[in-house]
């Protein structure tokens, strides 16, 4: 168990310390987030209408930046053969991966998304469950996009392929998510949505690093 | 279904089968599709849909075959990688083009359907849109594929992704589903979608008889030349080292 602790925090750690960490993926999501308004102009009123899930979509955006950096190093500097090597199985190593990634870009995110959607002009009363959302939908972005990130180790162009790869993954969550939001926003029941959206995201935390892992031993074959 | 790839596992049985299997596939396509376009053009027309209806004869086919084609791809990844069967993989690589074309196909077709029916080339019904996110997992898998210099490698990638696709190919048509329910009724199958008029049955069957024949001789051809490129590398890899 310590063993795994360990491994959270050094992921956790690289993944908050490395080539600025969340302040990148905060930035880009602030500058999605400026771009839709300025393409889609400034009135309150069309704008307020589509804020949450504009926001939303930013978010999944956002999480997709920094997938590219969750295996590629540990596999350039040979960290991931060692971790291969390791009694704790690469199942979990992957897990605590996409924890740690969670942690410490998808956490400040989901801090940032209310202030974004709110910018853009959804009700305050929106940012409790925005925030709800965007942990749950975190989650399952970085196990969902770790698949993707594990999946492009050793390719030409892995970056762009990941998010090829990611985006189509990324529809159930992003529909349960922006789902959950609208309803809230127009006083309909919202359960149901978030429900789905945090079952998916449960679904990828057990069945995400399975896939992973088979990925990554592949890579390194 | 389960006994074929057992038999045909064997390259050489493959190989023999498929040598006469794929051109009777190709000519059982012809025959039917001539019988089934001759068909789509007798029926009369549609009392709603007018002549129009005629696309759908060439465009369900297509997304049947766009459906059908990834469970191919599943099964044969599968196969891939559970049994690293070569061959299982060349008609996993084989498969996944003839899909794409089959699911853009019906991506196409219907968008000219819809324009004269709905007025739009697009709408963001349910249909169209799991359609459209199936079409993105073909360019996904193929992507992959292509981007992995080591042949093995992509093999097990690709595998590996085609299972994730299928695991979250049903997820995606329940979420779309559910998402269209949400926003919308969907007013544009109102009044219709109680199955098909008995006279517009014959070329419908017809045609995806056609379809199903022609991906069958397409599939078989893919895969003798997916393995025809792989002897050619052996020999040339003995050539060079001799």
């Amino acid at each position: 168990m310590s063993r795994l602790a360990g491994l959270l925090a050094r992921e956790t750690t690289l993944a908050w310390g490395r080539g600025g960490g969340p302040l990148v993926a905060v930035g880009f999501y602030i500058g999605v987030a400026t771009l839709l308004p300025l393409a889609s102009g400034p009135e309150p009123e069309r704008l307020a209408a589509i804020a949450p899930g504009l926001a939303w979509v930013a978010l999944a955006l956002a999480s997709l930046l920094s997938l590219e950096r969750l295996f590629e190093r540990d596999y350039e500097d040979g960290a991931l053969d060692l971790l291969v090597l390791s009694e704790t199985p690469l199942e979990l190593t992957c897990a605590a991966k996409c924890l740690g990634q969670w942690l410490a870009t998808g956490a400040p995110l989901a801090l940032a998304a209310p202030v974004a959607a709110i910018a853009l002009g959804a009700s305050p009363a929106l940012a409790p469950l925005i925030v709800a959302c965007a942990l749950l939908g975190g989650l399952a972005f970085a196990f969902v996009g770790g698949i993707g990130a594990a999946l492009s180790l050793g390719a030409r162009r892995g970056g762009l392929l990941t998010a090829v790869i990611v985006l189509p993954l990324f529809t159930p969550p992003v529909i349960f998510g922006g789902g959950a939001l609208d309803a809230f926003a127009g006083g309909l029941p919202w359960q149901a949505g978030f429900a789905l959206l945090g079952a998916y995201a449960l679904a990828a935390v057990a069945l995400g690093p399975i896939a992973m892992a088979a990925a990554c031993r592949n890579a390194l074959s | 279904m389960l006994p074929a790839p057992a038999f045909l596992a064997n390259p050489e049985r493959f190989m023999a089968f498929s040598r006469w299997a794929a051109p009777l596939f190709g000519a059982l396509a012809v025959v039917l599709a001539t019988a089934g376009l001759w068909l789509t053009f007798q029926v009369p027309e549609d009392y709603q849909q007018g002549d129009t209806v005629r696309i759908l004869f060439i465009h369900a086919p297509a997304a049947q075959l766009g459906l059908f084609v990834y469970a191919c791809l599943g099964v044969a990844s599968f196969l891939a990688l559970v049994f690293r069967h070569v061959l299982a993989d060349a008609a996993a690589r084989a498969a996944a083009p003839l899909g794409a074309a089959f699911t853009l196909l019906a991506l196409v077709t219907g968008s000219l359907w819809g324009q004269p029916m709905w007025g739009t080339w697009w709408v963001w019904d349910a249909r169209l849109t799991s359609v459209l996110i199936l079409f993105l997992f073909y360019v996904a898998y193929m992507a992959l594929r292509a981007s992995l210099d080591d042949e093995a490698k992509a093999a097990r990638a690709g595998a590996i992704l085609a299972m994730v696709g299928l695991i979250n190919l049903p997820i995606v048509y329940f979420s779309v589903e559910w998402w269209n329910t949400l926003h919308q009724g969907s007013s544009t199958f109102a009044g219709e979608g109680k199955g098909l008029a008995p006279v517009y049955r014959p070329p419908f069957y017809l045609m995806s008889l056609a379809y199903m024949s022609a991906f069958g001789s397409l599939w078989l051809v893919r895969i003798r030349g997916e393995v025809w490129r792989r002897r050619a590398e052996a020999a040339a890899l003995r050539a060079a080292r001799a």
